[in-house]
């Protein structure tokens, strides 16, 4: 009994939310990582794309349930979520249009790019409070809970309770189905296999004929799809304020390179990487290792490794150590 | 030369009634955006009705006006709230200041600006042990209590009901850290535990983590001491969805009408305490309001009393510089003198003009103690079917 316990209160204070966050974080990764691949530069805008999607999102949300309309016991957002998909598309095509193409026809070197999305960043940063407000936006609707820790309780009669919230079960079933579809989309298709090549090289891609603004334009369409569905979840499952999500940026792009830049394997991989060392390094495992060990040996303290203060410093602790002994990530990247 | 002297004696004498009568300027400061910005609007409105009510009488000075001008202190940006203050003072040529709110900002403002420039300062809010005991040259004065004596009303309401092991959690300013650090004193003093007392940052989407530590160490209770507009209600919110706690207990700074919208039931047992008090002043200010904003929102009669205070201060002084006033507000706000309640400022000025001496009582019974802070009457409230319910007052 005493090692269910410890088992439960493991999942729910670790397993559950670091798998959520974690796929929020792979969501987020797999757009930086497509944009390095193939665009050849780190968009630091991408946070605030996150939450520009989340914002159009919010609002035609907000829409339908001034007219009455919802998803069962599904959030309402999940309807709303084409809309701010479109919407976002818009707005990155017409980034594209007016900023980054002239400097790739330029042929400007990356750290301008950079320096540009940084530009970008703001803008769009301004637009979302601009339009919506800084303050935190309450959208959630639909049954909040899977299974709520005091019904877990008395089902098992068990002393800890597993809480597991219909976000967090939606969050981990579209980042899986979005992550197949994408994968089969980039090995599968003829446009995917384009796109992969023109990230491998892009003079001999060029030379075989593929239309470089195509790809280019199809790259942002993606990228616009991930980055709405991850601020989406990501406000669901938390809670939307414009600030988050550029704090977001951080861990996102930590998850990308520890990864292995432009490899989206690589952002999976790293998402979770990041998310699980951020929880169980911050985690204080008292309450566990009180039902695994035997009485005398009972912590005193509160066995955490680091204080919760410390969370951003563990993603950044693990990206240091990855750029030093493994440039290329986890899974083989690109070097920055 | 003696036509010199009197044409001197004459113009002193003109200036003099000049002064008399006057368009005197009162800063309020408090953070009408930020952690607790549901708060800040009535307290406002409080500190503002006490200035019309002087202006109404026209007994103040030789029949002065008083005007507010308002300020945002942020609650959290101790910049931003010092060049507030700056600007009020130098360009405003505000006389006193009504403010600021939290304890971090309010310590900025005065040894920054206040203290330079010689302002009274006389805080509704900022309820920090630590300013207790800082260099104030006499201008600093609160009408809300130090936090040390909240840290001992906690620890007595949860005696009261057999919790003797509590987990804290504190927002991560002067304001978390002196009460909870006061309350862990007075707890483990009077034979209980705290498991854990741990800080949180305000503003971040997700507390899972801190609340997962906290949910370690365990405890009867969890003790929120933090803002209900910001970090406070996520951690209340993780803690509820992890099913980590079920009760908690508020201070100050987690109960407003937030807390009934965002939680409801889902709270019902838990407890807490603010600054308030059930005496005639309370329910004469309650009558004089007469519904136009929350008068049971905390720290809103203490903003009315801090305007009082100053206005009646400069009364007895006879001046509306602080330098002249600083050294009467205790003098006003204390025995002896006649009982003056909340809506009896206009009596108050008349006696005070006439030389006699008043002892403000004001809609928190104020008495101010030590370096000038109110002994403090706090409030206790239980959350019961989703809403919160008065205890007792103590």
């Amino acid at each position: 009994m005493d090692f269910l316990n410890a088992i439960v209160a493991f999942a729910n204070f670790v397993l559950v939310p670091a798998t959520s966050y974690g796929a929020q974080l792979a969501l987020g990764a797999l757009g930086v990582t497509l944009i390095y691949g193939i665009l050849r530069f780190s968009n630091f805008a991408h946070g605030d794309t996150m939450a520009f999607g989340a914002m159009v999102t919010i609002l035609v949300t907000w829409w339908f349930q001034s007219m009455g309309i919802n998803f069962g016991v599904l959030p309402t957002a999940l309807l709303a979520l084409p809309f701010g998909i479109i919407a976002t598309i818009g707005l990155l095509l017409f980034t594209d249009r007016v900023v980054y193409r002239f400097y790739r026809r330029q042929k400007a070197a990356p750290v301008i790019y950079v320096i540009v999305s940084l530009g970008v960043m703001f803008i769009m940063n301004g637009v979302v409070r601009f339009i919506i407000g800084p303050n935190d936006q309450k959208f959630a609707d639909g049954v909040r809970f899977i299974i709520s820790a005091r019904d877990f309780k008395t089902m098992t009669g068990l002393s800890e309770g597993l809480a597991i919230k219909a976000s967090t079960g939606i969050t981990i079933v579209t980042a899986i189905i979005v992550v197949a579809a994408l994968f089969w989309f980039l090995n599968r298709t003829r446009t995917g296999k384009s796109m992969r090549a023109f990230s491998d090289n892009e003079d001999l891609a060029l030379l075989s004929g593929i239309n470089p603004e195509r790809v280019v334009m199809i790259t942002w369409i993606i990228v616009a799809a991930l980055t709405t569905i991850a601020g989406v979840l990501y406000g669901l499952d938390k809670s939307f304020k414009p600030f988050t999500y550029f704090q977001l940026l951080l861990p996102i792009f930590a998850a990308a390179i520890v990864g292995g830049l432009g490899n989206p394997l690589g952002a999976i991989a790293g998402g979770f990487v990041i998310a699980f060392s951020e929880v169980t390094v911050t985690y204080a495992f008292k309450k566990v290792l009180k039902y695994l060990l035997p009485e005398n040996l009972e912590p005193t303290g509160l066995v955490q490794l680091l204080s919760t203060d410390y969370k951003f410093a563990v993603s950044f602790a693990i990206l240091i150590i990855v750029l030093l002994f493994r440039p290329t990530g986890l899974f083989k990247g690109k070097t920055i | 030369m003696k036509k010199l002297l009197m044409a001197t004696a004459a113009s002193a004498l003109v200036m003099g009634a000049a002064a008399q009568a006057e368009d005197i300027k009162l800063g309020i400061i408090v953070g009408f955006t930020g952690p607790i910005e549901s708060l800040t609007p009535s307290m406002a409105d409080a500190a503002e009705l006490a200035m019309k009510e002087v202006t109404d009488s026209g007994l103040l000075l030789g029949g002065s006006t008083v005007t507010s001008v308002r300020g945002d202190s942020t609650c959290i940006d101790s910049g931003a709230a010092t060049a507030v203050a700056e600007r009020q003072i130098t360009s405003d040529g505000v006389k006193g200041i009504v403010g600021a709110d939290c304890s971090g900002v309010t310590g900025a403002i005065l040894s920054n600006v206040a203290l330079p420039n010689g302002i009274v300062m006389i805080s509704p809010s900022a309820t920090s042990p630590a300013l207790s005991t800082v260099e104030d040259n006499g201008l600093f004065f609160r009408t809300a209590p130090s936090d040390a004596r909240q840290g001992v009303v906690m620890t007595e309401v949860l005696m009261e009901q057999g919790i003797n092991e509590v987990a804290v959690t504190y927002t991560n300013n002067d304001y978390g850290k002196g009460l909870a650090d006061a309350f862990e004193a007075a707890f483990v003093a009077a034979g209980g535990s705290v498991t854990i007392n741990a800080a949180h940052e305000d503003g971040k989407a997700d507390y899972s983590a801190e609340v997962g530590a906290l949910a370690s160490a365990g405890g009867d209770r969890l003790v929120v001491a933090g803002y209900i507009d910001q970090g406070g209600s996520g951690i209340v919110r993780a803690a509820l969805d992890s099913g980590a706690f079920d009760t908690f207990h508020f201070p100050d700074g987690m109960i407003s009408s937030a807390l009934e919208a965002n939680f409801g039931s889902e709270v019902d047992g838990s407890t807490g305490q603010h600054p308030g008090t059930d005496s005639e002043g309370a329910s004469a200010f309650t009558d004089m309001v007469a519904g136009a904003f929350d008068t049971s929102s905390p720290f809103t009669p203490e903003s009315y009393d801090a305007a009082a205070l100053i206005m009646l201060a400069m009364q007895a002084a006879g001046s509306s510089d602080s330098a002249d006033y600083k050294n009467k507000v205790m003098d006003v706000a204390n025995a002896p003198g006649e009982l003056i309640l909340p809506g009896e400022l206009g009596k108050a000025l008349k006696i005070l003009a006439d030389g006699g001496e008043i002892d403000y009582v004001g809609a928190t019974a104020v008495e101010l103690i030590g370096g000038g802070e109110s002994a403090g009457n706090y409030r206790q409230i239980k959350v019961e079917g989703g809403k919160i319910e008065t205890v007792k007052y103590r």
